[in-house]
This record gives structure tokens, sequence and C-alpha cells, in this order.
């Protein structure tokens, strides 16, 4: 039967900024609410319908990767060091690809209706569309870090229409010197643009086939948010897309037979007919006459994190434990673990198989697998890696204790990284 | 001789009911002088002469509700029961074989003797209630014989989606698309109780939020196809058709015949859950409905002999076919019927956006004739910017009001041009709402109104107002927000409050002074011999 979309979950590499979680485990296994980060997109797409999804990750994930779920799971395993970027990874499955696909970043936590950002791609023939969301502030200390975070995220300035639908221009501050420049041609076609700052990018894209085999071609291309969608946004409004190149293109990219123009040119012909146009004001057609249209949906409220820093995922970690209703209305405790008499775990999340003795107070934080907690401990807004080991009495508070880590007894720590560093 | 003489007397005497010895003793002489082998006994014939009458009488009776009936069949049985009344008083069997009364029963078979014996005795029985009670039974019998084989008064069931407000073909049509699984889509909003038998739809709900992505119970360009509809990217009675049939090309190319099936009834099939779907999304046009019967009707004539991939191509030729001739070339015919119309320094008149209308404009533009447009437009859809923009863009002059100045424009305009979504059997014009009004007041100032339609848009309904079959857009289109106040914003919390927005409405034929069609320029009373006419070609 005729497929319509295609999922792809890029889950190789990442988690750059947060080494001191990631130097030990692989990103897309992160836990999560005692799952892996990965089982979130993965989920998503069970629920919304998908049967199929092709993940792309490394040799170590695949390996450690055990997730319930009913779809079937194709996975592509690409060299760590080969320093692929997600666009090179789309070329390397080209041969997969064999309609339009939709591409999930692994570390997408979010309850969005997908309908509405594919209703998007669907309704007006898109070549892109991706999905958006208010930031949200983070309020937890992050352990480790101390004094106030360090705005080192750079701002990613997003324009729409005045529908709030179609994306006019999209560029990242680090990309600007100090000015901010539009084409001209994109305000004589949209004069009124509505600029945003405050939001974060799902990594959630729907994308024509035609631009996988345009990826193809232009090898240079090796980051989908960085390199592929500015571009295909600038593409919008670039001058020769509206004559002749797409014709090129689009020879280019279909190698179907003849019978597919007539048929685009039957569409035409339909929306040429019909009495609806996108804007008004002006003499254009519908769409202004470009093929090229890239769509976004923004949510407004619901919940969508990225989990790329530690405090998207200790935030992550807190929202899901508050919608999973578990152990206690607020703590998540996993398998065979041991929790001994006396003790309080608040607001916590605790992996498999880990140890908690007597007396021990947990608040906030987030307790990975197989970690031993030995009597009269006080844990607050912390995280505890695999295998760690906390001594007896240990105060220990805002601290990050990475694998296989030995905090000493009556040890006192206020925010504090113990990591072996690489 | 005597014997003749005999017999009258007989008669005679039986019907007046006198000296019924003498009779009886002369019937038997007359009997035995008679009877070589024949086993009547004086009373059995008795009985078959006072029947024979009973049965001339009842003839009369029955002639009356005979006359009625049509079938041949009961017409046997009924001279059958009449030949069983005459046999019921001599219930021998040996009277049947040997006496046939009414000599149209000669050579029937055990079964059917047997048959009629059983019923002659059921008669026995009921002809001993009296004998009213036995004519008035045989006319009953003969009255629920005729009902039966009477041409049935035809029974036309409404369509189910005029009926939104009865709850037995709701749970039907739910049972169906669930059967198709086709999510059900829920009205919105509280409806004007006029219209509370039409559907409401909210644009904000789509039928794809309970559906799940990717679409596999649906063909993907169906699914866009019912998107496009529901959100009005696609709107305009050509335009739906024509991305219709775009879509059945896409579902026949990627369409395989699975195994034992054959690809003329499989693929009518597979078309119906398509159709429910769009049905869904946004209630289908007289124009789709037509080109849907022409599709089915060629699939099905397909032949098993050829090949799928022949059938296919032939499939999509058709397609490509219908849509040259009946939209292509008719627009051509139509503009050079029109073109006539339009002479130099005219005025006319167009409402909303019609792309046949807008196509003969400039066409007649390009040909060299000087006119001025007045386009008029309503709201909500404000469909006329669109024609302003397209004839503006070709160099045409045109003038734009909303439709509450219409009645100040008329007296300067010379032609009115209106569209129409279809033509109905009675010859009323189906159109944007709106377009009634223009042609009542272009006719109280005495402004010809000439309506265009292609023949594939006439259709068999019969309809005289614009209640009983319409479509209720999303109500939320009226609501418009002013200086940055939104009066409506809540509306649904004033209970008493409905909002209507109505898309379509007719234009009775005393309005319309001519079709133009590519058959040729009629008038709007013509229109049920043209649909006569296309029935006898397909």
């Amino acid at each position: 039967s005729v497929m319509e979309l295609q999922a792809v979950v890029m889950a190789a590499g990442g988690g750059s900024r947060m080494m001191d979680l990631t130097y030990s485990m692989p990103k897309p296994l992160l836990p999560v609410g005692n799952k892996p980060l990965i089982w979130y997109p993965l989920n998503l797409l069970e629920r919304i319908g998908f049967e199929e999804v092709i993940v792309i990750t490394t040799k170590e994930v695949q390996k450690q990767m055990h997730i319930d779920t009913k779809m079937k799971l194709e996975m592509v395993c690409i060299q760590e060091d080969a320093d692929m970027g997600t666009a090179d990874a789309l070329r390397h499955i080209q041969q997969k690809i064999k309609t339009d696909i939709l591409v999930v970043s692994c570390d997408l936590i979010t309850d969005v209706a997908l309908h509405e950002v594919v209703d998007l791609f669907r309704a007006h023939d898109a070549t892109l569309s991706m999905l958006m969301s208010k930031t949200h502030e983070f309020t937890e200390t992050v352990p480790g870090q101390k004094g106030k975070k360090k705005t080192g995220e750079q701002r990613d300035f997003v324009g729409v229409d005045s529908s709030g639908k179609r994306l006019l221009f999209m560029a990242n501050e680090a990309d600007l010197d100090e000015e901010l420049v539009i084409k001209k041609s994109i305000m004589r076609k949209h004069p009124r643009m509505h600029i945003k700052t405050g939001l974060v990018d799902a990594h959630l894209y729907c994308l024509k086939k035609s631009v996988v085999d345009f990826l193809a071609d232009n090898k240079s291309i090796t980051s989908i948010r960085g390199e592929l969608i500015p571009y295909l946004v600038r593409k919008q409004f670039s001058a020769s897309t509206n004559s002749q190149k797409t014709k090129n293109d689009s020879e280019k990219n279909q190698k179907k037979t003849d019978l597919k123009t007539p048929d685009e040119d039957l569409l035409d012909l339909a929306r040429e007919k019909s009495c609806w146009n996108d804007h008004r004001g002006d003499m254009s057609d519908a769409y202004h006459g470009g093929k090229l249209r890239c769509y976004v949906h923004i949510m407004e409220d619901g919940m969508c994190y990225r989990v790329n820093t530690l405090a998207a995922y200790i935030e992550a970690n807190r929202l899901v434990s508050e919608q999973t209703a578990q152990v206690g209305a607020d703590s998540i405790i996993g398998a065979a673990c041991h929790v001994s008499e006396k003790s309080s775990i608040k607001r916590s999340t605790i992996g498999a198989s880990s140890c908690i003795k007597e007396k021990v107070k947990i608040t906030n934080s987030i307790i990975m697998n197989g970690v031993t907690i030995e009597e009269g401990c006080s844990i607050q807004g912390s995280v505890i890696c695999n295998q760690a080991v906390i001594g007896r009495g240990a105060d220990i508070k805002y601290c990050l204790v990475g694998s296989g880590q030995c905090i000493e007894a009556e040890g006192q720590y206020l925010l504090h990284l113990s990591t072996t560093v690489m | 001789m005597a014997g003749t003489e005999g017999i009258t007397q007989q008669e005679l005497n039986n019907s007046t009911g006198e000296t019924r010895d003498e009779t009886d003793s002369r019937k038997n002489d007359y009997l035995q002088s008679k009877v070589e082998g024949k086993a009547l006994s004086k009373e059995e014939k008795l009985k078959l002469r006072k029947e024979k009458k009973q049965q001339k009488k009842n003839k009369k009776d029955d002639k009356g509700p005979a006359k009625e009936e049509k079938a041949k069949k009961p017409v046997p049985v009924m001279d059958g029961q009449q030949a069983q009344q005459q046999r019921a008083p001599p219930t021998s069997p040996l009277v049947t074989p040997e006496a046939p009364p009414t000599g149209e029963k000669s050579g029937k078979s055990k079964v059917e003797l047997r048959a009629d014996r059983r019923a002659r005795q059921d008669v026995d029985r009921t002809s001993k209630q009296g004998k009213k009670g036995d004519r008035s039974q045989l006319a009953s019998t003969a009255k629920t014989k005729a009902p039966p084989s009477e041409p049935q008064p035809v029974v036309k069931r409404l369509p189910e989606h005029i009926q939104a407000d009865d709850p037995a073909v709701l749970k039907k049509v739910a049972k169906k698309l669930e059967r198709q699984q086709i999510p059900l889509r829920s009205d919105y909003g509280s409806k004007v109780s006029l219209f509370s038998h039409l559907h409401q739809y909210s644009r904000k709900a789509p039928l794809t939020q309970q559906m799940s992505i990717p679409s596999t119970v649906i063909h993907p360009s169906i699914v866009h196809l019912g998107l496009q509809y529901s959100q009005g990217i696609i709107a305009g009675s050509n335009s739906r058709c024509i991305a219709l049939l775009h879509a059945f090309k896409q579902v026949i190319r990627d369409y395989a015949t699975p195994r034992n099936e054959e690809l003329s009834r499989d693929l009518v099939n597979k078309l119906k859950p398509y159709i429910s779907f769009l049905n869904q999304c946004r209630p289908l046009s007289a124009s789709m409905g037509n080109a849907i019967k022409y599709i089915k009707k060629e699939i099905s004539n397909v032949s098993s002999n050829i090949k799928e991939e022949e059938a296919k191509t032939t499939l999509q030729n058709c397609i490509d076919k219908y849509i040259e001739e009946k939209i292509h070339l008719a627009a051509k015919a139509i503009s050079k019927s029109a073109f006539e119309k339009i002479s130099d320094g005219d005025v006319i008149l167009v409402y909303g956006c019609s792309s046949l209308v807008n196509y003969i404009l400039c066409d007649a533009f390009e040909r060299g004739r000087k006119f001025r447009v007045i386009v008029v437009d309503s709201r909500p859809r404000l469909e006329g910017r669109e024609t302003l923009r397209r004839l503006v863009k070709k160099g045409l002059s045109c003038t734009y009001v909303l439709i509450t100045a219409v009645s100040y424009m008329l007296p300067e305009v010379s032609k009115v041009f209106l569209g129409a979504h279809a033509l109905l059997a009675n010859g009323y014009v189906m159109s944007r709402v709106g377009a009634s009004q223009i042609a009542l007041v272009a006719k109280a100032y005495n402004v010809p109104v000439l309506v265009c339609c292609e023949t594939y848009k006439f259709c068999e309904r019969v309809q005289t107002d614009s209640f009983v079959s319409n479509e209720l857009d999303d109500p939320d289109d009226l609501i418009v927000t002013r200086k940055g106040k939104t009066e409506l914003q809540n509306w649904q919390d004033i209970p008493s409050l409905r909002l209507l927005n109505l898309v379509y409405d007719v234009t009775p034929p005393d309005f319309v002074d001519l079709v133009i069609t590519d058959l040729g320029m009629i008038p709007c009373t013509s229109v049920p011999v043209v649909l006569r006419v296309k029935n006898v070609d397909q």
C-alpha cells in the first residue's frame, strides 16, 4: 500500500552540552522518568499511528537499547567517530526513503497534537513543516552550577506571517553581526511579519522527498537544523526559485514517468480555478506563485522539551514524574529497588536496582540505576549517575555525581561536580 | 328437445326456489338419462348449478378489483379460487379432475390440484360463516392480492446529510463510518432551529485529528484533498471536481487488484470509504456527485479480459477526457455563446467568484469587446475580492461593491452574469448564498439575468426553497475583530444566540432569463429536457 510519511529518529551522537552526563552514557539512553530518552519520541510516533520507524544511531546505543514497542524499528548504525551531521545521516539512508519523511530528534519530549504540523504539510503541499514551542523558564537549580546560568544560548529569530503559520525568516544570533537583515522580496510579498525570539525549535520536521534527493546532490550541507532549514526558508523568496530553478529541480528530483507532470498540471488547474488566496492586497496568485513553501506550527501551551542541557534534563524529569502517577504522587521508583525504613523520597526519580538505606532523605533528585546510598544521607536537588556510591551520612546539595563515583562518608557537598572528566 | 326444455324449466324453478321436489325428480331423470360413466350425484349437480350462479354474481363483483390487477399471477389464482368455490360443495375428489369448471385449468399437476383442494377446503370453511362473509372474504382476498401487484408508490429515501437531527439516521451513519474505519465528525455550536437538520462543523476540528498519521485506511491524496476541502483551499464547483478527479487518478495509479478480485468490482468498493471521508470533510457538491457517478460507471464497464495496467491507463484517460470535454470544451462553448450576448459599452454585474464567469469575461475582453464590470461581494467569504483581482490583472475596469449596495448599482447595469453550483431538475438555480437576491433585485429593475452553467452540473434533485438541503459553514467565520474588539467572541455562552453561515441558496426560474450551457442557450424550464436527453445518451 501507499505510504504517506516515513518516520526517521536521529539518535546518533549529541549531548555535547551536557558532557557530565553523557560521557559515560549515550544521550538517547539517558533515563527520564526511568525510561530511556529515546522512548519518548518513539512513543509519540507510536501513539499517533506510525508502524515503522527508521532509527539512525550508533552501535553502542543499539546494543544497550531495549525499547518495548509494537512498531518495527529499523536500526541504521553509523560510526560514532564519523562526525556525521543530521543531514549527512539523511543522505546515508537516501535509498531507504520512498516518500515524504518526518524527522524527529531523539531528545524531544512533547505532547503536541502532531496532526497540526502534518496538516500544514498536507493542506498547503509544503516542502517543510516544523514544530516550535514557547520557551518555559527553568525554575530548578541546576546541580553543579555555581551562580546564574550564563546566557550562552544564542537567540533564534523566527519570522512568521500574519496568520502565524507561514515561516518567512529564520536566523540565529550567532550568524548575525549587529543587524538583522530582511530581504525586500519578503517584505514586498508579506508586508506584515511577526518576529519572535522566545521560541524553542523542537527539531521535528516534515520534509518532502525531493528535499532528501536534493541533499544527495548537495553534499556540502551537513546539518538539518543548522544549514538545511535556513536554506529552505531563504529559498522561498529567492528570485530563481520562482522561475526556472524549480523546473530544473523537479526534473532532476522526479525520476518518475511523465505521468506525474500532467497530474501536477491538473492540481495546478484546480488551484487556479479555486477562489481561495492565502493573502490579499496585491495582484499575486495564491502563495505568490511560489512552489517552495515552509510552514511552522507554534505550540502555545502543552509540553515540549528538548533534553539537550542539564537544566532541560532535570526539568524534563520533574515534569515526567509529575505526569506519571506512580509511587507516591510525585516520585518514581524503579524496579528491584531497595528502600529501607525511615527514608523519605520527595519529587525524585530512583532508577532500577538502587539501594537506599535507612534514614535517607532524598528531595528533588535524580538517582540512576544501581546506586547505593548509605544511611543517614541527605540528598537535595542533585543528579546521581549509575553505580555511584554515596557514603554514610553524606549531605549533598545541588551536586552532580558522575557514574561510578564514590562519595566519602560524612562528606558535605554543595554545588559540586564529582565526575572523572575525560 | 324435451331435455333442453326440462333443463330450462329446472333452472327457472331453481332460481325461484319453488317445487324443489319436482325439479329434483326431473333432474334425476335427466341425469340418469344423460350420465354415462359420470359419477355426479344429483345433490352435487344442484350445488354445482347454485355455485355457477353465485360465481356469476361474484364475477361481477370481482371484475372491479380484478381490473386493478395488472400482474397476471393473481388472476389465475382468482379463477382457481372461483373454480374452487364452484367445487367447494361437492367435496368429492372425483369431481376435480373430470369437471373443469371454467375450462382454464385443464392439465393441472397433482401438486397444484392438492393445493387447490386445500385452498378450496379453507374457502369452504369460511363459506360456512355465511354468504356475505364469504363474499367479503373473497373480496378482501382479492383486495389483498391486488395491492402487492400494484406498482409500489416509490418511497423516496431522504439523503443522510440533511437528517442531522434524527438520532436513528445518525446512528446508522455512525455504524457505516465505523465499518469503513472513518472517524465521525461531530457537530459544532448551536444551530438555528430552522436548519437543525443540517450538519455544522468547525474548521478548527479537522477530521485528521482522529485519524492516524500516516493515514493507512485512506489514500494519502484523498486525505490531502479532504483537508483542502475542509479548510477552503479548494473551493468552487469546478475546482473541487477537478481536484477530486486528480485524486482519483492517483488512487487508480497506486491501486493493485488483490487476488481473486476483479478490478471492476473491487475498485468501486475501494472508492466508497474515500467518498464517505470526503463527505465528512465537506458535503459533496453536485458536480462532484456527477463525476463520481461517471467514474463508477466507467470502472464497472471495465471488461475483465484486459490486463490491469491497461485498465488503469484506460480509466485515467477516461478521467482526462471527462475533464477535457465537460469542463474545458464546455467553457469554450459557453464563452462563445456568451460572447454574442456581451455588447460594446455594456455594464456587467457579477457576484462572488465563479471560475466560468471569470473565464467568459476574460475571453470576451481578449476578443476585443469593450465593457466594464461591477463585482458584488458579500461577507463572510468575500470571494469577490478574488474575482476583482483576476479581472483587474487582465485589464478590465471594475467596480467593487458589497451586496448591500446592489440596488444602488443596478440602474446602470445592463446585464447580470451569475455562475451556478448546480441546476436542479425543476429549473431552479442553486448558487452561492446571495445570488437569488441579486436575481430578485435585477428582476425588479428589469435587468436580464444570465446564468452560465455546464451541463455536467445539472442534477436530478428538485428543490423549491433554500432550507431543505443546504450547507452550514463554520459559524466562527462570522466573527470579526475591529479596532481590537471582538464582540462575538463568546457567542456560545449566550444560550439564545445562534450564528448562521449559509453557503447556498436557490433562485427560482422566474428570475432567470437565460441559461447558457455548452448545449446552447436555453430557458430555465428546459433543464429537465436536457437531463432526459443526457440520461438517454448514457
